[in-house]
C-alpha cells in the first residue's frame, strides 16, 4: 500500500513545535491539494473548521464543494460517502465524536466494509472515516468512548491510530491514499500534544499496517497504541527506578490495529519473554484479548509469564470526575509489569530462540 | 413603578420575523394517483403515449411477468436460495428501467431484479445474490446499476452521494433509487431525502408502495396522508402515481429525472401498486391478507392494463400478443437452462477481495483453507 506522501523540493528544515491537530490539518490540506477527488465533509467541518479545528481553513482554501458542512446525520454522511466513492471520489468524512459515530454503523458494517468484497473489487471504497476517540479530556457522557473493538471486529475495514505528531500526518496521508476504507481514530487528548515537526519535510511513514518500536528495552514489552503510548513511555521511564533491579521496558506503538503487525510484536516478545497490552478500551472482548491470544499462539515457548492486559474497566465510560480511575495509568501499568513472574528465572538480554527453558525451538 | 415601567429602561422589540422558507403547496402530491391507462383519451393531461413506447413497455412487462414466474419456479427447483417476486409490480420495474438514460444510475433493492433485467443486464448475473454463488454478479460501474441492496433503504444515501458526486464533476447524470413502503420507515430513508434536498442532488426516489412490508400493512407503517406527502417535509415535490400503470409511471419518472438532470433537485414518487405474491417463496401471505383483496388487485393487473390500451389503439392483435408471449417463454427457457448448470465456485475468492492487498492474517487463512481442500482431495 503506497503512502503517496508528497515530497516537496528541498528547503532548509524549520522544525518548530506543532500540535497533532495541526499535523492532521496539514495532512488533509496536502491531500486535497494533491488530489482533486479528495472531498472532506461532515458536521461543522466547513465554516467552523470542526469542533477540534482539524479542518480549519479547508473550506476557505478549497471551497464549500470540497469541504462541506452536512446535515447532522452520521448514516447520511457515511451513506452518501459510499455513493461518492462509487463515482470515483475519495471521501474523507468526520464523525464528530466516537459515540456520535454509532448511527453510521449500519452503513459502515453493511456497505463501507463489504462493497469491495461484494463487487469482487469492482467497487472499492477509498474512504477515510476520521473519528476523535478516547477519554482524558473531561468530556461528559458520549464524548470519551474507545470504540476501536467494534471497528476491528468488522472485516474489510482498516483501523489506524496515531500517537505522535509526525505519525498523525503520515498515517492520515496513507489512509487517504489507501484504496480501502480506513477508520482513522484520532486520540482526542493528544490533539494538543506537541513535537518539533516540519510540515514542509514530513517524515515518511510506511503505509497502513506497520507498528513501530518507540522505546527499546529488554525486560518486557508494552504493546499499546494511540492515547496510551505516552502513558506507556512514561511508565517505561518510571520502571527504571521501580522494582528491585529496575526494568528496561520495550514500548511498541501499533499505529495500525487492522492490519495487525504480528511480526514486530512477536519479534519483540520473543526477545523480552514478557508482554503487557495496554489500552483504554474495555478489556473484555477488547483488542488486548486478540493481541494476547496471537502472542500466545506465536511466542508460547518464549513466554516467561502470561500476557497481561491493562485496559479500561468493563464499565460504561465514567463521568469526567471519575475517569482517572478508569484510564490505564503509569501505576496500573507498573503493577502489571510487577506481576510478570520475575522469580521465574528468565535470562534477560538473550537472542531470539534462546532463553527458553527445556527443549529446542 | 417597577424598573420595566421606567421610560427607556426596556424597549421591547418585535420578535425577528419568520416566514416559511419555501412555498409548501407546489410540493404536495395530487389527491389521486396519476393515471393514463384506463382513462378516456379526452381526459388525459399529457399527449397520447407514443406507440413505440407502448410497444416497448408491453414487451417488457410480458417478459417481466414470465421472468417472475420462472424465478419463483427456480426456488422450488433448488436453483435459487430465495426469490422476492415483483409479480404485480412489473409496471414499476419496467418503467423505472426504461425511464433511465444510458448515463443514469439505478439503485435497486432485493425485490428489483426485474428492473435490472429490464435495463438489459444478464439475468443470470442479476440473480447471483439470490442464487448464492456470490453477493453480487454484474459489473456495476459498466452497467450503472448498483448492487441489489438488502438492508432496507440503505441504498438511498448511496444514490444521493453518487448523484451529488456526478453534479460536482459536471456530468449530466441522474440517479433513480428504488425502495418500498416498509423501507420508508427506516432512518436512512429520512437521511437520504434530507441530504438530497439540501444538496439539490439529481436523484429521484421511487417508493413502490405494494401494500405490505412482509406482513405489516401500510396502516401500521405510517400515519402520513400518503408516502408522497413525505416529500414536502424535505422541501422536495411528492408525486403520486398509479404503480400498475406503466405509462403513467414512465411519464412521471421521465419528468422527475429530467428535472433532476437540469439542476431542479430531487423528487419523491410514490407508486401505488400491489405485491400479488407472498414476500418471498418462504412466506405465507394467507396469514395476513384475504383472497378477495388479492383478487381486487388482479383485476387491476399491470399487464392487462397495458394490453387493453394497445388493443384499443389498434397497436396489438392476437398474433402480436402470441409473439410477445413466445419471446418471453424463450427467454425464460434460456434462463432456466443456464440456471440449471452449477455455477463455478472458487473458495480462494473469499479472501481475494476483502482488501486491495490481503492482510498477513488473511493470507494465513487462505493457506489454511487451501490446505484443507487439498487434504480433502487426497482422501477422496
Amino acid at each position: 500500500m503506497s503512502t503517496a506522501v508528497r515530497q516537496p523540493a528541498a528547503a532548509p528544515a524549520v522544525r518548530k513545535p506543532a500540535t497533532m491537530g495541526q499535523a492532521l490539518r496539514r495532512a488533509l490540506r496536502d491531500a486535497m491539494a494533491d488530489d482533486p477527488d479528495v472531498h472532506v465533509f461532515g458536521e461543522d467541518v466547513g465554516t467552523l473548521g470542526g469542533v477540534f479545528r482539524v479542518t480549519d481553513g479547508l473550506a476557505a482554501e478549497f471551497g464549500p464543494d470540497r469541504c462541506t458542512d452536512t446535515p447532522l446525520a452520521e448514516a447520511g454522511i457515511l451513506g452518501t460517502a459510499v455513493g461518492m466513492a462509487m463515482y470515483g471520489l475519495r471521501p474523507v468524512v468526520e464523525m464528530q465524536f466516537d459515540a456520535f459515530a454509532y448511527p453510521g454503523f449500519e452503513q459502515l458494517v453493511s456497505h463501507v466494509s463489504r462493497m469491495r468484497n461484494r463487487t469482487r473489487g469492482g467497487m472499492p471504497m477509498p474512504m477515510t472515516i476520521r473519528v476523535p476517540y478516547g477519554g482524558g479530556i473531561g468530556g461528559v457522557e458520549h464524548h470519551s468512548d474507545s470504540s476501536e473493538a467494534y471497528y476491528m471486529a468488522t472485516p474489510g475495514l482498516h483501523v489506524v491510530t496515531p500517537a505522535t505528531v509526525a505519525d498523525a500526518y503520515g498515517l492520515l496521508r496513507a489512509a487517504i491514499a489507501s484504496d480501502d476504507p480506513v477508520v482513522f481514530l484520532e486520540p482526542k487528548r493528544l490533539y494538543w500534544s506537541k513535537a518539533d515537526w516540519d510540515p514542509e519535510q514530513p517524515e515518511p511513514v510506511p503505509g497502513v499496517g506497520r507498528a513501530v518500536v518507540r522505546r527499546r528495552g529488554s525486560s518486557a514489552t508494552l504493546i499499546t497504541y494511540g492515547p496510551s503510548v505516552p502513558v506507556c513511555l512514561e511508565a517505561a521511564e518510571g520502571a527504571r527506578e521501580d522494582g528491585a533491579e529496575g526494568w528496561d521496558l520495550e514500548v511498541i506503538d501499533l499505529r495500525s490495529l487492522v492490519p495487525f503487525d504480528e511480526e514486530t510484536v512477536a519479534a519483540s516478545v520473543r526477545r523480552t519473554g514478557r508482554a503487557v497490552v495496554v489500552h483504554e478500551s474495555p478489556g473484555f472482548a477488547g483488542p488486548g484479548g486478540e493481541i494476547a491470544a496471537r502472542i500466545t499462539e506465536r511466542c508460547f515457548h518464549y513466554l516467561e509469564a502470561p500476557v497481561l492486559r491493562v485496559a479500561g474497566f468493563d464499565i460504561p465510560y465514567p463521568p469526567p470526575m471519575l475517569e482517572q480511575h478508569h484510564l490505564p495509568g503509569v501505576d496500573r501499568i507498573l503493577d502489571a509489569v510487577a506481576r510478570l513472574q520475575w522469580e521465574s528465572g528468565f535470562t534477560e538480554h538473550v537472542g531470539v530462540g534462546e532463553g527458553r527453558r527445556g527443549g529446542a525451538v | 413603578m417597577t424598573v420595566l415601567e421606567q421610560p427607556g429602561a426596556y424597549a421591547p422589540a418585535p420578535p425577528p420575523s419568520w416566514r416559511p422558507r419555501t412555498d409548501a403547496a407546489p410540493l404536495l402530491p395530487d389527491a389521486e394517483p396519476y393515471r393514463v391507462l384506463g382513462t378516456p383519451s379526452g381526459d388525459r393531461e399529457a399527449a397520447e403515449p407514443d406507440a413505440g413506447l407502448l410497444r416497448r413497455l408491453y414487451a417488457a412487462v410480458v417478459h417481466g411477468r414470465r421472468f417472475n414466474e420462472q424465478a419463483t419456479a427456480l426456488t422450488r427447483q433448488g436453483r435459487l436460495a430465495v426469490y422476492p417476486s415483483s409479480r404485480g409490480q412489473e409496471a414499476c420495474q419496467v418503467a423505472a428501467a426504461l425511464a433511465l438514460r444510458e448515463q443514469d444510475w439505478l439503485f435497486p433493492s432485493y425485490r428489483d431484479t426485474l428492473a435490472a433485467v429490464a435495463r438489459g443486464l444478464d439475468p443470470v448475473e442479476v440473480l447471483s445474490l439470490l442464487r448464492g454463488d456470490w453477493h453480487h454478479g454484474y459489473d456495476s460501474p459498466a452497467t450503472r446499476v448498483a448492487p441489489l441492496c438488502t438492508p432496507l433503504a440503505t441504498q438511498l444515501p448511496h444514490a444521493v452521494g453518487l448523484a451529488h458526486a456526478a453534479r460536482l464533476k459536471g456530468d449530466e447524470v441522474a440517479a433513480l433509487a428504488l425502495v418500498g413502503d416498509g423501507g420508508s420507515s427506516e432512518g436512512d430513508f429520512h437521511e437520504a431525502l434530507n441530504f438530497a434536498a439540501v444538496w439539490q442532488a439529481p436523484v429521484v426516489f421511487l417508493v413502490q408502495n405494494n401494500g405490505f412490508a412482509i406482513s405489516v400493512p401500510l396502516a401500521k407503517q405510517t400515519a402520513a396522508p400518503s408516502l408522497a406527502h413525505k416529500g414536502v417535509g424535505y422541501g422536495m415535490p411528492g408525486r403520486l402515481v398509479d404503480g400498475n400503470d406503466a405509462v403513467a409511471v414512465h411519464e412521471v419518472l421521465c419528468e422527475a429525472l429530467a428535472r433532476a438532470r437540469s439542476g431542479g433537485g430531487p423528487t419523491l414518487v410514490e407508486a401505488v401498486t400491489y405485491r400479488l405474491e407472498a414476500h418471498t417463496n418462504a412466506d405465507d401471505a394467507t396469514r395476513y391478507r384475504t383472497d378477495s383483496e388479492v383478487e381486487a388487485w388482479r383485476a387491476h393487473d399491470p399487464v392487462t392494463l397495458l394490453e387493453r390500451e394497445l388493443r384499443s389503439r389498434g397497436l396489438l392483435d392476437e398474433k402480436a400478443v402470441q409473439e410477445a408471449e413466445e419471446a418471453a417463454e424463450e427467454q425464460a427457457a434460456r434462463l432456466r437452462e443456464r440456471m440449471h448448470q452449477d455455477p463455478p465456485l472458487d473458495p480462494a475468492q473469499l479472501f481475494a477481495h476483502v482488501y486491495a492487498e490481503p492482510t498477513p492474517q488473511l493470507r494465513d487463512q487462505a493457506d489454511q483453507l487451501r490446505a484443507e481442500l487439498a487434504a480433502g482431495e487426497e482422501t477422496r
